[in-house]
């Protein structure tokens, strides 16, 4: 609970510093040591310490699991504002308040890993979405960003219809919004709680962007200004993943005969339309956006085969796939050409970032000795275990084969084709690499020794 | 501890190797480390060949069950030999090229050795994916960057059917784990394993994809000439002379003795592809005017005959000694077999690698009448053509001889027909590999052969090297038949599904 105190008074405080006219640099050294607390304050509840007790009224309590989730958002948001806040400054004029809505997203983020209540789902995905409406649009002036921002609204708002219709229903079943009680003890669910659960798998399907609800998530992603979609695209997705699972995992997992085989469909849905667009695309940022599909896809798996290993998995993949998914945006966002053309020869002139940028590209890839792979790995043995779960594998795995195609294909105008004529690449400062190089360090170690971050669950 | 530094050895080395950017210094690093390895493996085959110093285990990824394990049988000594002596051969027959980027082409190198070591000796399934992986990566790099014209397109194709073989292996690996007792990848959990007949059936091909693509059976071959041609020689030596060896171990290791029904049950199916595989290998290397593309054929059509001897092996020996006896010696040809055609194709290469580079051209139709102007390089090249063929008094001679042996004994109704087809491989082998020896060095010289080839030191140490284990082992191979004599009674035994069918 540190942190939904602190995020919120920072949120607020970030807020006042844009009226007292600071200087960028100083309202960005604010920021980052905000989030840097954040990180800390995540880690210090680990050990038991409390900023303040909060009682929630059995609304929404804080467990292992939220905490080990949260402390990876946190430290991967962190890393995030070192490495991408520089460039916010050229979305507008409003600086202080991105950093502020950042901030508030992340009270948002607790509220999503920690609820009993359905109540409170609720209140931290909208908490977590009004704000990334405005951050997409935030780049006034540009028509993409306003369509971007306008679509993502009207949807989000039809599917937060959808899940409120939900817990309406499920609330008419069963009298009651707390998780623990909304599946009775005889388990045997009735019409109502059922048209309830699935309006709610639909709405947070579409929140994580799992087909066929994906359909906004390549136009936004590419409408809106690169530094805000890696943000997106990252932990926002991964946090909505938490609560998907944390929902479908503690109220309505003895349900699991009923929704498993859908999730299983959505999953390989999800994985096919992701990976086999992601092909055709020819600007890394779109190519990006429709990765994310792909990995959502993965993550989904976790869902379908739930259990301890889906749980791990899902940390795991969080870590991962953020990390890598947050370097590749920082760079992308500072070359001069978003095509794939526009990494030719990046190797020859700057082979620290080539090197950077190979090993979070065959992270994404899921090639062993990253953790990627191992993320997909934990992935994988869950969904072998479920019902149908080697048909479902087997797609998986070769639809990640059909994704190293086109991860491979950025890999390739870096390292093995020439640079264009006249071809400019950005100047990368000495903090920025160093930055950069933790992160691959950071995927390196997890993909060898998984188990660094993997006992924080229990210990 | 000798296992854990042939690992170490390599991986040490390239990352050093990685690092400085003064020219020559990478390719005595190379040098140094790829001595160091097979002065290891040496030692361990003569001082230290006791288990326990080829045995290392430690924690590694506690919760998924997985140990890093490693553990030198006689298989994995003999392949870490070859190995070894492959990467020194590419260090030695790279030695006069000037590679752009030598640092981390040698770096490369010395990774994928590091990757295939794992492959050889771990007895943990995880750990042994890993190295399978971990050796293809530097690879892709190796071909991709200082390869042919073609050499994205080809190495990504490469890349992506290699990657496909290797993910479903993994569900199969996954698969496997789950039904252990104790959640295990170790080799000895998987062997205690006893899967119902219908399972092994679809398991089956979940391994054999991985390790038919990377043999390659046919039809999984198509990468293979492709990529070979246009691949830097040095890298080549390598995918084809140790890592294409990968999949043979692989198959070995983790298939024969784990899944022994299914293989049992597809055996027919697998050897009548390798057979097709002999012939139509052969076939197309008749036709061929590229020296690696013939190269490349020839390989498909020896790994053919030898996936062929070890699907034979699979069957039932009522626990008679016979029988076993029979599949005993057949194992031991097609150990044999491996280590030889790996240093017989070692030294193709190098040969191939050096006429390309002195005359600019690989088409045997540019060549000829160099064993006038060159007679030092036509001995070399026909004794390791004859090794080709394998005639007798080379090494290949006794490998491939105790191979058609384990092929005549084969339980399968249809024995004769492929050991008849798989004869006239030999015969066609001979047509190929004249063809490419009378072409190269007899007949009229002409304006570019005219002034003949010069070997420097380092080549003549290195084809000198190769012919030296050509006529050891073709003399006495006995050796390599002693030494792999324990291993292969006690694998023929863990093969057998006798023990199976009685319950």
């Amino acid at each position: 609970m540190n942190l939904l105190l602190l995020a919120a008074f920072w949120g607020v405080l970030m807020m006042f510093i844009s009226l007292s006219g600071r200087s960028h640099a100083t309202i960005r050294l604010i920021a980052q040591v905000g989030m840097g607390l954040l990180f800390l304050s995540t880690l210090a509840e680990m050990q038991g310490f409390l900023i303040y007790d909060l009682k929630a009224a059995e609304m929404f309590a804080m467990d292992r699991y939220g905490l080990v989730m949260l402390s990876v958002l946190s430290g991967c948001g962190f890393l995030y504002f070192l490495l991408s806040g520089r460039d916010m400054a050229n979305v507008g004029s409003d600086y202080s308040e991105y950093f502020s809505l950042i901030f508030f997203i992340f009270c948002g983020f607790v509220l999503v890993l920690s609820f009993t209540s359905l109540l409170m789902l609720f209140l931290g995905i909208e908490i977590v979405t009004i704000p990334l409406y405005i951050l997409t649009g935030s780049d006034k002036r540009n028509l993409k960003s306003n369509e971007a921002s306008l679509k993502y609204f009207l949807l989000g708002a039809f599917s937060t219809g959808l899940m409120l219709m939900g817990i309406a229903l499920i609330y008419g079943a069963r009298g009651t919004f707390s998780t623990m009680e909304v599946v009775g003890a005889s388990g045997i669910p009735t019409r109502l709680l059922l048209g309830g659960l699935f309006l709610m798998f639909f709405s947070l399907a579409f929140k994580v962007s799992a087909a066929p609800f994906h359909f906004w998530t390549p136009d936004v992603y590419d409408g809106a200004p690169t530094v805000f979609t890696s943000f997106m695209a990252t932990l926002v997705k991964v946090a909505a993943f938490a609560g998907f699972l944390r929902l479908f995992d503690h109220a309505f997992g003895s349900l699991k005969t009923t929704w498993q085989i859908w999730a299983g469909a959505v999953a390989v849905l999800t994985l096919i339309i992701g990976n086999i667009t992601a092909v055709y695309q020819q600007s890394v940022k779109r190519l990006l956006a429709y990765s994310s599909i792909a990995q959502a896809g993965f993550m989904m798996l976790g869902l379908y085969g739930l259990g301890d290993g889906a749980r791990e998995g899902m940390v795991l993949y969080a870590a991962s796939y953020s990390l890598a998914t947050i370097a590749i945006f920082s760079v992308l966002t500072r070359m001069n050409d978003y095509t794939i053309e526009g990494f030719n020869g990046l190797a020859k002139k700057d082979p620290w970032i080539a090197g950077i940028l190979a090993v979070c590209l065959l992270s994404l890839a899921g090639i062993p000795l990253t953790a990627g792979f191992l993320a997909k790995f934990y992935m994988l043995q869950a969904a072998l275990s479920a019902k149908y779960g080697l048909v479902v594998v087997v797609i998986a795995v070769l639809m990640a084969a059909v994704s190293v195609y086109y991860y491979f294909r950025v890999l390739q105008a870096m390292y093995f084709r020439a640079a264009e004529e006249g071809a400019q690449f950005p100047a990368f400062s000495t903090g920025f690499k160093r930055v950069l190089t933790l992160i691959a360090i950071l995927i390196l170690v997890l993909g060898i020794q998984p188990g660094l971050l993997l006992h924080y669950l229990y210990f | 501890m000798i296992a854990l530094l042939l690992f170490l050895v390599p991986l040490i080395g390239g990352l050093l190797t990685f690092l400085p950017n003064k020219s020559g210094m990478a390719r005595s690093l190379a040098l140094g480390s790829a001595l160091l390895s097979l002065a290891g493996v040496i030692a361990g085959l003569t001082l230290f060949k006791q288990p326990l110093y080829w045995e290392f285990d430690a924690e590694w990824l506690q919760t998924l069950g997985s140990r890093f394990s490693l553990k030198g049988d006689a298989m994995g000594m003999l392949m870490s030999l070859l190995t070894s002596i492959g990467v020194l051969l590419a260090v030695l027959g790279s030695w006069n090229n000037d590679v752009q980027g030598s640092n981390r082409f040698y770096g490369l190198l010395l990774w994928m050795q590091a990757g295939m070591m794992v492959v050889f000796l771990a007895s943990d399934a995880l750990l042994f994916y890993f190295g399978w992986e971990l050796a293809l990566i530097p690879a892709y790099f190796l071909c991709s960057i200082w390869g042919g014209e073609k050499r994205i397109a080809v190495t990504f194709k490469f890349f992506i059917y290699t990657f496909v073989g290797s993910v479903l292996m993994l569900i199969g690996l996954i698969y496997l784990q789950s039904l252990t007792p104790n959640h295990s990848f170790q080799m000895q959990a998987f062997r205690n394993l006893e899967i119902p007949e219908s399972k092994q059936v679809w398991l089956f091909w979940l391994f054999f994809l991985a390790f038919a693509i990377k043999v390659p059976v046919f039809p999984f071959h198509t990468w293979q000439p492709d990529t070979y041609e246009q691949s830097p020689t040095t890298v080549t030596m390598l995918l084809s002379g140790v890592m294409v060896k990968m999949g043979l171990v692989a198959m070995i290791r983790w298939m024969l003795p784990i899944l022994g029904i299914g293989v049992f049950i597809w055996s027919d199916v697998v050897i009548c592809l390798s057979v097709i595989g002999i012939l139509y290998a052969s076939l197309i290397a008749i036709r061929q005017d590229d020296l690696k593309r013939l190269i490349a054929y020839s390989s498909i059509a020896h790994m053919g005959l030898t996936v062929a001897a070890l699907f034979s092996l699979s069957g039932f020996s009522n626990n008679s000694n016979v029988v076993l006896q029979y599949h005993q010696v057949g194992f031991q040809g097609i150990l044999l077999q491996l280590f030889s055609h790996g240093i017989n194709i070692l030294g193709m290469w190098l040969l191939a690698d050096r006429i390309e580079r002195r005359f600019g051209t690989r088409k045997l139709s540019e060549l000829g009448g160099l064993a006038r102007t060159a007679p030092t390089f036509t001995i070399f090249f026909l004794l390791i053509a004859f090794a080709n063929i394998a005639l007798p008094l080379t090494n290949a001679f006794p490998g491939e001889f105790l191979q058609f042996n384990a092929l005549f004994h084969a339980q399968s109704p249809y024995r004769f027909v492929f050991l008849v087809l798989a004869g006239l491989g030999v015969i066609l082998s001979a047509i190929y590999t004249l063809n490419m020896v009378r072409r190269i060095f007899f007949g009229e010289t002409n304006q570019a052969t005219e002034n003949g080839l010069r070997l420097s030191t380092a080549e003549c140490l290195a084809l000198s090297l190769v012919v030296g284990l050509i006529l050891v082992f073709g003399v006495y191979p006995q050796a390599v038949l002693d030494f792999t004599n324990d291993f292969s009674r006690e694998y023929v035994k863990a093969i057998d599904i006798t023990r199976f069918l009685a319950k």
